[in-house]
């Protein structure tokens, strides 16, 4: 690629940093150059986004429907997975595999509910209710 | 206290991050590139059983650590490397460092990096910075993908330095033992010399088809497959995970190709070799390629185009990738080296 070449379409991190690029010049020669961003990685970024976003409506109406605990929707939202809960948490996979059920999870004492709003950022209430405080 | 410390903005983190601690440390020579080069940092791996935020899991680099590691290793300077269990010995282990003037590599998760954009901040957990001072209750922090200097409070340090999941770095740091280092240009072609080896190694003879070069391939005749197997959304997610492994910032896929070139031509100025610009421009087409591929990927992800024959170019593209890197690693390994 030429320094010429090298993209300036401004990203959400362009608005916070530009980065560093490696480009050749007029001779042939490596260089650097500062880019704003590159659409088809903002692209990219977009879809990604976009599939989380499904993913967490997708979790809310499984909750509402009572096929899945709250754990599910602030799961996804936190762009988790089982492996990542459970390395924040201290519970076994299997444990959450349980609390991901509607039944199990009513019945969890607040300790542990304790430690699944603190890992999601948010109070007990909350969790059990699906109420998120955009920050 | 703030150590009097350089900020360097770089292309990739742990090149950044370890060329700075090597500058910090009296190699006035060393730049990002021969960082890159020497630490034998270009690859690729596709691994298929395993999903990374639930996509396929391919990397363009080695394990995070390895090219710090690697780039001291052949430059024959003893490193300190240090896991934690405990978060106070991990705190007071960085504060005894800074005290004795040395900054610290820090390998960190992105997803509380607070000064990132939220838009940025997955589970990932390779991302590597410097933490240079702290002042009452702020930690000085050089992070090469920023243009300044920036800092953290010491709980959002924990929080990066103790992410969990996969590759948590357990509040890992590491820095060069000594200080003004001095290296001969005889030491600097060696460690050269070797990172190129150990670069042709890794691309061209891992015995199995879902590394280096191989592995490029192999990810291609999969893409091949993806629109049949997962259906057109899925595989359409599918690709902007590739590409976003391969272009988003600290990994980097086609942007490795020309940071390779940029060393292949910093070598030459070590050893005037024309062979070496020659293949230079191999790398530097390998980069270009890679960013035609996540063009027309773009073009599947955003739902312009979405045919099987639009796969089948998808896959084709990382086949003559393929090629065009085992050409140039083949002419790397038959270079005849002579000071």
């Amino acid at each position: 690629m030429e320094k010429k070449d090298v993209p300036q379409d401004l990203s959400s991190l362009g608005k916070i940093t530009k980065e560093v690029c490696y480009a050749t010049d007029e001779t042939g020669k490596y260089t650097t150059e500062l880019s704003r961003g590159w659409d088809i990685k903002i692209s990219a970024l977009d879809t990604a986004w976009q599939d989380i976003k499904d993913r967490v409506t997708l979790a809310r109406e499984l909750v509402l429907n009572d096929k899945a605990s709250p754990i599910l929707f602030f799961m996804e939202k936190g762009l988790m997975d089982i492996g990542i809960v459970s390395a924040y948490t201290g519970f076994w996979k299997w444990q959450i595999r349980r609390h991901l059920k509607p039944a199990v999870f009513k019945k969890l004492s607040d300790k542990k509910l304790q430690r699944y709003a603190e890992i999601f950022n948010v109070s007990i209430e909350d969790l059990k209710s699906m109420n998120v405080h955009e920050d | 206290m703030k150590i009097e410390f350089d900020h360097l903005q770089a292309a990739h983190c742990e090149t950044g991050v370890t060329s700075s601690l090597l500058k910090y440390a009296g190699i006035d020579k060393m730049t990002e590139p021969l960082a890159f080069g020497i630490g034998a940092g270009l690859f690729f791996v596709y691994i298929p059983f395993i999903k990374v935020n639930n996509g396929p899991a391919i990397a363009f680099r080695t394990l995070p650590g390895w090219i710090f590691s690697k780039t001291c290793h052949s430059l024959n300077i003893p490193v300190v490397r240090k896991k934690f269990s405990s978060k106070e010995a991990a705190a007071s282990f960085l504060e005894n460092c800074l005290e004795s003037g040395q900054p610290v590599g820090c390998q960190v998760g992105v997803y509380y990096l607070s000064y990132f954009p939220k838009e940025y901040r997955f589970h990932f957990n390779a991302h590597n910075i410097i933490v240079y001072g702290k002042e009452e209750d702020r930690y000085w922090i050089s992070d090469p993908i920023m243009e300044t200097p920036t800092t953290l409070t010491s709980y959002e340090l924990e929080r990066v330095r103790f992410a969990k999941g996969a590759l948590a770095p357990r509040g890992q740091l590491y820095y060069p033992k000594e200080r003004n280092i001095i290296i001969t240009d005889e030491q600097l072609k060696r460690a050269i010399r070797s990172g190129i080896n150990r670069n042709v190694r890794n691309m061209l003879h891992i015995p199995s088809n879902i590394a280096g070069v191989k592995g490029i391939k192999y990810t291609g005749q999969k893409i091949k497959k993806w629109r049949d197997k997962l259906g057109l959304p899925k595989a359409g997610l599918y690709l902007a995970q590739l590409v976003r492994m391969q272009e988003e910032i600290g990994t980097g896929g086609g942007g490795f190709r020309y940071i390779y070139g940029a060393f292949l031509q910093e070598s030459y100025s070590w050893y005037p070799n024309d062979q070496l610009l020659e293949i230079s421009k191999l790398f530097t087409q390998a980069g270009d390629a890679w960013r035609t591929a996540a063009i027309q990927a773009a073009g599947i992800y955003k739902g312009r185009i979405g045919s099987q024959s639009d796969f089948n170019v998808m896959g084709d593209y990382l086949l003559e990738i393929s090629e065009l890197e085992r050409q140039a690693f083949r002419a790397l390994s038959k270079i005849k080296w002579h000071s």
